[in-house]
């Protein structure tokens, strides 16, 4: 199936309007056609952070926060911050992560959503910290594709003009 | 279930809306049973997967609207990549209960209407928004992610073990990793050459796969499912009913639903939940799930094989309609599955357990026919368009238990012979909610 010029000869007028537009008619090998016209859309979306706000905060103060269970019985310990337990239900408290950790997974993207397509290739890593029971994803920078390994020593890096995002932390490899 | 349609699965239809397309794969349902009239349809479930792609709210009513069901009654349903296969078993759900004698269940999704790498951003906004998406909103990479670690688990810490220098370990392991999901991805493509409803048969070798375009390391370009313009639809009824409808009916004897958290870097380190055929000591020192398995489709498969009555899955199924989104999840889901241990989804491939018979795939393939895994090509080579994605298992496994795939693709290779209960399993986000429902024929 492709694009094919507008075959309305008698409405020349519609032809050039449907070009300048961007707009055009396809046809399959049916013959049927469907008029095709462009639409784009932009928001401005106001996204909260809520309860998870100390932690991107926390970045632009240079520090990495995860979460610990407050109920002593439990006490489990999050690599990303959750305000709640997911294993017993109780609040959890703010705790500083350590800013040293290994590669428990990783990947070099060469694609990426539309908005992040010009940062290709880029890194991502899952980071396990010493005595914490869960992850953070966060991006890996300052190494290419050949030198990644699981297990490989990384620590954090923070962003000194913040943009308030998961961004404002990045690892590279540990000297 | 007793019958079901769907229409070619293609990388956009732009003659066809979401209506239209739903319309014909009914109209295809409907075709096959002359004694079933729309009149006798109690009402419908209708999925899609993404408001963003459809741009238009509501579009489900709107299906319901253009088949002329109104004033019966219909739910939306929506479940990530899970919705067909959510679809299906809520329409299951309404005739079970008793609520309805008959039920449509319809899916679709027209991925088209935007380009590739913005479709990419708008099936990523189904992760985290505050701590995954702004990474690179990028489903491929975070599959790529829980592939590096079962390959690391599974292959690393498996037959490249006595390796000693750690880095030339993990290397080979990847490498060995990448061969071995090629041969799955060039095994959906074969087998799409006989499914003309399929968006991208092909006969591919391994070099062909492992040299198509990097996407994210080690996933390539062939080794991933593609946006696709499509619909779907089955009829769900209950027992009485079905008799008077086909001679042959199909009976679901079983469905499963697991969870998991959004967020990969929430997976716990737990236990293995145990199928019936496995031990605890099986896996003692199996940090799980990890990222690197599925444990809601683990879940999904005990509710479901306990709800038929199956022990041994790789004994009493004879296919599965897998969710292989990825081939490397393809591998993965053979562990959770049950279909072999945790750790041998990569020898279970190079045996050629989920192969068929009969086809040639360009390499010996010793153990084909065990079960045959994606017969119909797959996600990987059919399309995956979300909301029409499980219906569509559910229609090619009806057709392989009914025995009248040669009629459907106009082509006898991919009916197995005489098959007499299937598996359909549908996946959604990084493995956040998965379904595997047992279907079963049901004549003689």
């Amino acid at each position: 199936m492709s694009a094919r010029p507008p075959t309305y000869t008698k409405f020349r007028d519609v032809q050039a309007e449907l070009e300048r537009s961007g707009s055009a008619v396809y046809r399959d090998a049916e013959g049927v056609e469907s008029l095709i016209v462009r639409s784009p859309y932009t928001i401005n979306y106001v996204h909260s952070y809520a309860e998870d706000s100390p932690f991107f905060l926390g970045l632009a103060e240079g520090k990495l926060r995860g979460s610990k269970c407050r109920k002593p019985k439990c006490g489990f310990v999050y690599g990303t911050p959750r305000s709640h337990c997911m294993v017993c239900g109780a609040p959890t408290e703010w705790i500083d992560l350590p800013t040293r950790g290994r590669v428990h997974s990783w990947t070099t993207c060469h694609f990426g959503s539309e908005a992040f397509l010009k940062e290709t290739p880029y890194n991502l890593a899952l980071v396990e910290f010493e005595g914490v029971g869960s992850l953070l994803l966060v991006r890996l920078r300052d190494c290419v594709e050949s030198d990644l390994y699981v297990g490989m020593p990384i620590e954090a890096r923070f962003d000194p003009n913040p943009k308030y995002s998961i961004t404002d932390v990045w690892f590279v490899p540990s000297k | 279930m007793v019958t079901g349609g769907v229409t070619k699965f293609a990388k956009a239809h732009p003659a066809m809306d979401f209506r239209l397309m739903v319309k014909r794969a009914y109209d295809y349902a409907l075709k096959g049973i002359p004694n079933l009239t729309a009149d006798r349809i109690d009402g419908t479930r209708i999925s899609y997967f993404s408001d963003h792609f459809a741009r238009q709210l509501k579009a489900a009513s709107m299906v319901q609207d253009y088949l002329g069901m109104n004033p019966k009654g219909s739910v939306r349903i929506e479940w990530g990549g899970a919705t067909g296969g959510e679809c299906f078993q809520a329409a299951y759900e309404a005739v079970a209960s008793g609520r309805m004698d008959v039920c449509l269940a319809a899916g679709f999704e027209t991925m088209s209407r935007v380009p590739t790498w913005k479709g990419n951003e708008f099936i990523a906004l189904a992760s985290d928004t505050n701590f995954d998406f702004p990474l690179g909103g990028f489903y491929t990479g975070y599959y790529a992610l829980m592939v590096v670690r079962h390959i690391y688990e599974y292959l690393r810490l498996g037959r490249f073990a006595n390796v000693k220098d750690e880095r030339e370990a993990q290397r080979l392991a990847i490498a060995e990793g990448s061969r071995i999901m090629s041969l799955v991805s060039v095994k959906n493509h074969t087998n799409a050459l006989h499914n003309p409803y399929a968006q991208y048969p092909k006969r591919l070798t391994v070099d062909d796969v492992l040299a198509s375009e990097m996407i994210s390391f080690p996933l390539t370009r062939e080794q991933i499912c593609t946006m696709s313009d499509g619909a779907a639809c089955v009829i769900l009824c209950d027992e009485a009913r079905a008799k008077e409808f086909t001679d042959k009916p199909v009976q679901i004897t079983g469905v499963g639903c697991g969870t998991d958290t959004m967020r990969l870097a929430d997976r716990p380190f737990g236990h293995v939940p145990l199928l019936p055929h496995e031990k605890a000591k099986d896996y003692e020192d199996l940090p799980y799930p990890g990222v690197h398995s599925f444990r809601a489709g683990r879940s999904a498969g005990i509710e479901a094989y306990r709800m038929a009555g199956i022990t041994r899955p790789i004994r009493e199924l004879d296919f599965i309609e897998l969710h292989d989104a990825y081939a490397s999840s393809e591998i993965q889901t053979y562990e959770d599955l049950g279909l072999c241990r945790y750790g041998e989804g990569y020898d279970f491939v190079e045996h050629g357990d989920p192969f068929l018979k009969g086809i040639d795939y360009g390499f010996p393939v010793p153990n084909a026919g065990t079960i045959p895994v994606n017969p119909s090509g797959g996600l990987i080579a059919c399309g995956h368009p979300v909301g029409a994605t499980g219906l569509m298992q559910a229609v090619f496994a009806f057709w392989q238990l009914q025995g009248t795939v040669a009629k459907h693709f106009g082509d006898p290779t991919l009916q197995l012979k005489q098959p007499r209960r299937g598996a359909i399993h549908s996946h959604a986000g990084t493995g956040s909610s998965v379904t595997v429902s047992i279907l079963e024929r049901g004549f003689r």
